[in-house]
Parts: structure tokens; sequence; C-alpha cells
């Protein structure tokens, strides 16, 4: 994203212009220590958990609870957790949901997309204006709630992708992208005798790449996340569980994981801590997120402007 | 919906699109045709089905979970059972409704989400402001980008994931207190502790969410022109005149429509957030409307009560929507809709 700005500012580029105030020693030393301390509260939780993940028990003992500084690394958190039980599981689980969710949101919503962007369409205004009144006003949790399970979607993974498939944002968002594809193009695919899902499918989705990659990364995050689904709709099936429900359980509430305790990890100098086994299954669940962060970040300045700003 | 343009996207001009000769039944619907209706709908339908048919599956599902919950708000006027179903529960009128309303638990949620949402407005909201501010000044972009990459990640962390890192760091058995208890002092469990819970609350939101805000103001400072800071120099403006008289009034349209949206947004205080530190904190200080809603009416199975605290809500909030709106009519932006 911070391409994208950094052309706009040809200056930044470049160097300092000439009629800017040199900065002072004590201005430069605020914002460097500024900027350190700000980057240091994020990435330094994010380490702590890393390497206590890696550790063995007792390093984490003689660290005192986190382990900073590393010492003695190994695997067997991940070993343990990974061979079986709940988590490897939940983690399959996650994954699952994620990609068919997306897969599902994706498709429904490009199609939605495209189906309002040619103005003058028969009927688009009232479809729009269908879409748009879910963003301000709703049902509320209990008849959303009564009506999902209405539909028996109690312990169903259905109801943790279908009521939350569409994010009416981000269709707005993908219309606005095809609305401004050039009408040359799409003209010109006419002629050839493309009829508009061939459009759809070989003009405008190849010339949107960058916010199809956003909304893409949304929806996923999105699905990877749920966590308050799982609590309405399967609070018992432990089962069914994603990673998140899990993390909360084993982490937040506490609650042993099933094979921690007893599972024989070995003996008590080399067991893997439960600390350990707890800051895998955080490590799990930020992995994918960071993993496909960096792929999608260049698009952000496009994608998320023309949503938050332009609307 | 709202207007605040921006040069983030260069998006091609339609109007700039060569006129192209195509046979009327393949024609595009698009803007440079200008005789609006004169199509008759029948043979506009034909031309359009396969557009229609795209949109068929969305609309079936904001049907089904958008607007029927709609019609199913008609239960907060019911002594809703859920063997019998909506149609055949009993009919109560507005008892729900009294209920909430005589009940101390109710006006205690909607007393700490209003001060919540207080309190984040104050001490989040200028945040992002302030930090896009920073990092514009910032010279060496490579700098930039890397800082501006690393507040943006935790706005893709999950709430469990946030608050399970703000436990590991400052709760009970956190790195925090480790070190109290190793240096002799009085450990101190931010995570549980109600009288700081507000400010515990802003944090986290904080640290998840500020390097999000970041990137519309970045935005928003990038259009300004450089020449206006050149010239203000010139007439020997120093740096803060300049930030006074050219940044702000630049970031203001964005900073007004954002407030907007905030206000809109205000009684949606973190509503996951909430429910994952109900137990460790207790209801007193962390109970909001949505949670006041899932536990009352979930929880207890009283679905009917659940759903009356859910409209109240909604009512508040559109009250709110509109209200911000005209406000920011009034300070002279376009805010989330134009005048």
């Amino acid at each position: 994203m911070s391409d994208a700005i950094t052309t706009t500012r040809r200056r930044r580029a470049s160097s300092r212009p000439v009629w800017e105030e040199q900065p002072t020693a004590v201005g430069q030393g605020v914002k460097g220590l500024t900027l350190g301390g700000i980057v240091l509260l994020i990435l330094g939780p994010l380490w702590c958990v890393v390497i206590t993940s890696f550790s063995t028990q007792g390093s984490i003992n003689r660290a005192g609870g986190l382990v900073i500084v590393p010492h003695g690394l190994t695997l067997n958190a991940y070993r343990a957790m990974l061979d079986d039980g709940p988590v490897a599981r939940a983690m399959f689980v996650s994954l699952a949901i994620t990609i068919v969710g997306t897969a599902f949101s994706m498709l429904v919503s490009i199609l939605c997309a495209y189906g309002l962007s040619r103005p003058r369409s028969l009927g688009h205004r009232t479809l729009l204006m269908i879409l748009v009144v879910t963003m301000f006003v709703s049902g509320g949790l209990i008849p959303s709630y009564l009506v999902v399970t209405g539909l028996g979607g109690f312990d169903q993974y259905w109801a943790l992708i279908l009521p939350s498939a569409v994010s009416v944002f981000n269709i707005l968002v993908l219309r606005s992208f095809y609305g401004s594809t050039a009408s040359e193009l799409i003209d010109a695919a006419r002629m050839d005798g493309a009829g508009e899902w061939r459009i759809l499918w070989s003009v405008v989705l190849p010339t949107s790449r960058a916010v199809t990659a956003v909304i893409t990364l949304f929806y996923a995050v999105g699905y990877w996340n749920s966590f308050f689904n799982v609590m309405l709709y399967m609070p018992t099936s432990s089962q069914k569980w994603p990673l998140q429900y899990v993390l909360y359980q084993y982490v937040n509430l506490g609650t042993n994981m099933p094979g921690q305790v007893n599972a024989g990890f070995g003996n008590a100098a080399t067991a893997t801590a439960p600390l350990s086994l707890q800051m895998a299954v955080v490590v799990l669940t930020l992995v994918p997120v960071v993993i496909a962060f960096p792929f999608v970040q260049k698009h952000f300045a496009k994608g998320v402007l023309t949503g938050a700003v332009k609307g | 919906m709202a207007a605040v343009t921006t040069n983030g996207a260069d998006v091609p001009g339609r109007e700039q699109a060569a006129p192209v000769d195509v046979p009327e039944k393949h024609r595009t619907p698009d803007a440079s045709e200008s005789r609006p209706g004169k199509l008759s709908w029948r043979i506009r339908l034909r031309r359009d089905r396969s557009l229609l048919l795209m949109t068929v599956p969305v609309v079936v599902l904001l049907l089904v979970f958008n607007y029927l919950p709609l019609f199913g708000t008609i239960t907060a006027f019911e002594y809703y059972d859920p063997i019998v179903g909506v149609f055949n529960s009993q009919w109560i009128g507005l008892d729900n409704f009294n209920q909430l309303f005589g009940d101390p638990l109710f006006w205690e949620s909607l007393r700490n989400t209003l001060s919540l949402a207080g309190v984040q407005l104050v001490l989040f909201f200028p945040v992002p402001i302030m930090l896009a501010l920073l990092l514009n000044s910032v010279l060496s972009p490579r700098l930039r980008s890397f800082v501006q990459s690393v507040t943006l990640v935790p706005h893709f962390f999950s709430w469990v994931l946030v608050i399970t890192l703000f436990q590991q760091m400052i709760g009970g058995a956190g790195l925090l207190n480790q070190f109290l208890r190793q240096h002799a002092m009085t450990p101190w469990n931010i995570m549980t502790d109600p009288s700081v819970f507000k400010l515990l609350v802003t944090s986290q939101v904080i640290w998840k969410d500020a390097g999000w805000g970041i990137i519309v103001f970045l935005a928003a400072l990038a259009a300004i022109d450089e020449n206006l800071y050149e010239a203000a120099a010139m007439d020997g403006a120093g740096r803060w005149r300049r930030m006074w008289h050219i940044t702000m009034p630049g970031l203001r349209g964005v900073i007004v429509l954002m407030l907007v949206l905030r206000l809109g947004n205000i009684l949606n205080v973190g509503f996951e957030q909430l429910l994952i530190q109900r137990y460790a904190v207790g209801h007193d200080a962390s109970e909001v409307l949505d949670t006041f809603s899932y536990y009352y009416g979930i929880g207890t199975n009283n679905y009917g009560y659940g759903a009356a605290a859910g409209i109240f809500k909604s009512v508040i909030s559109l009250a709110l929507i509109y209200g911000a709106n005209k406000l920011a009519h009034f300070f002279g932006e376009d805010g989330l809709y134009r005048k």
C-alpha cells in the first residue's frame, strides 16, 4: 500500500525540499523513539509467544514465564499437538471452513457485483437498495439466531458460513471497480460475440486482480477468525470446533486440552511445557494471516480506499 | 454513498469511452446511452437476464439471513416459545419492553456501552490521525512502509488472539507480573481489574486497529498539494503553522467522515472482545447492550426479552447515524450520504 502512496508523493522518494526546515536532533530522536516503541509494542508480544512455543519447560522456568531470549529451542510442542488430538483437527476444520467459505463468498459476491455494475440495467437500483439497506438495518442477534436454528443450522457447518457469507460492503467495492472497467473493452468483447458471463470471466476479472486479491483476503480472514458463530451454533460439540474457538477454550478459559496432562509427552525433564503447547496454538492461529498478508498488502491502497472513502 | 475523492485509484473515465457501433440487441447498457426509458422493460429484461441471474444468490442469502430476521423482531412483542414458533407464541404486547426498562441490569449495560464508546471516542479516535501525521513526516520510504506494515498486521488477528496476547503480557500469569514478583513488587492483574477495564479495552482496540485507521488518513495526506506547503514556507510559515493551516484543512473531510461512521457505530462497542473477557472481569464492568441481549436472550432462553433489547439498540443506532449525518451536513461536509 505504501508503494501507491509513495508514487503520489514524489518528494518523499527523492530528498528533502529546500524550503523545509532542517530537523533538530531532539525532534529526530523523539520521532525515532516513538516509532521504535510502536514497532516494539506490536512485535514484542509476538516474539515472546513464538519463542515460548519453541521452548522447553526448563527454559520457561528459568525465564520465569514467557521466554524472551531463545535458549534450547525444540519442536516438541508442535509435534505433540499435530500428531493427533483436538488442535490438529481444529486446524483442519478452520482451513476447510476458510477455503470453502471464501470460495463461496467470492463466487456470489463477484457475480452480484458484476450483475449490478452495468448502469441502466433493468432493476439494478432496486437490487442495490435491497443490498444497502442491510448495512444499516438489522434484525439483531436474537432473530438471526432464531432464523438459523429454525432452518436447522444448530451444530451444522453451514451455520458458520452462510449467514455471514455476504458482505455488502465488499460487494460495493467490487462493483465500483467493475463499473470502472473501460467500456471499450467490454464493447469490443461484445462485438466478438461474448455474453455477460464470458465478459466477466475473460475481461473484467483479469483487469481487476488487485481488488479481487484484497476482497479475498477480507473474506478469508473473516472465516479464519470466526468465533462468535461457533459460540452461538456449536457451543458443545468440541469435535467440530475451529481453531479460534479451541484457542478460546484452552488458553483464555484455561480448560485442559484433552491429552495434555496424561498423554505422556516424556519425563519431567524433557516434557512439553503446557505453556508452550498453548503458545503453539496461538502461533498456529496467527501464522496463516501473517503468511497471506504480504501477498495482498501491496493492493491495499486501491482496494481499501475505494471502499472506505468513495463508498 | 459518501463522496470524498482521493487520488487512491485512478479510474479510467467512462465518459472518455469512444462510441462503438454495436447492434442494438447486444448493446451494453452503459452511461453513454442517452435515451432513458426508451426500451421497453421486456426488451431490457431479455437483454439483462444474465445480469439479473448473477445477483440471485446474494439476494436470496440476504433475504433469508437479513430480511427474515427483520420480521423475526416481532418476537420482541411476544412470549416466544421455540416449540410453537413465531406465529403461535403468546402475544404480550410491550411487556418485554416494560420489563426491560425496569431492569437495572439493562440500564447498567446501556451505561457501560455509552461510557465505553465515550472513552474510545476520546482516546482511540485521534490515535490513527496522529500516527498518520507521524508516519507522513518520515522521509525514508522503506522505514515508513515497514512501520506501516507492522502496525497493520494486528487488524487481521482475531479478538481471541489479541486478548490472549494481552493476557500473556499483562495478565495474572503474564510477563509483567512475573517481572513484578521477581522484583518483590505487588503483582497487578490488569486483565481482571474492573476499575481499569475501559482503559484496557480501549488499549486493545488501539493495538489492534490503529494501524488500520492510518490508511485512509495517509491517503488524504498524500492528496494534499505539495505546492501549498512550498508557498506557505516561502511566505514564512513554520512547520507548525503549515500543519495547522494546510494539513488540517486537508484532513478535515476525512476526519468528519470517520467521525460520522464512528458515531453511527457507537453502540457496537466490541461485542466479541467483551464477550471473551466477560468471565474474567465480571459483568458489572463488561456488560454492554450486545452481550446483554446475548446472555439474557439466548443464555436464559428468554428470546423475546433479548430481541427487545436488540430492537432498542437498533432504533438508537439508526437515530445516531441520522443525527451524525445532520451534524456532518451542519459542518458543511458530505458525511455518509449527501444532503
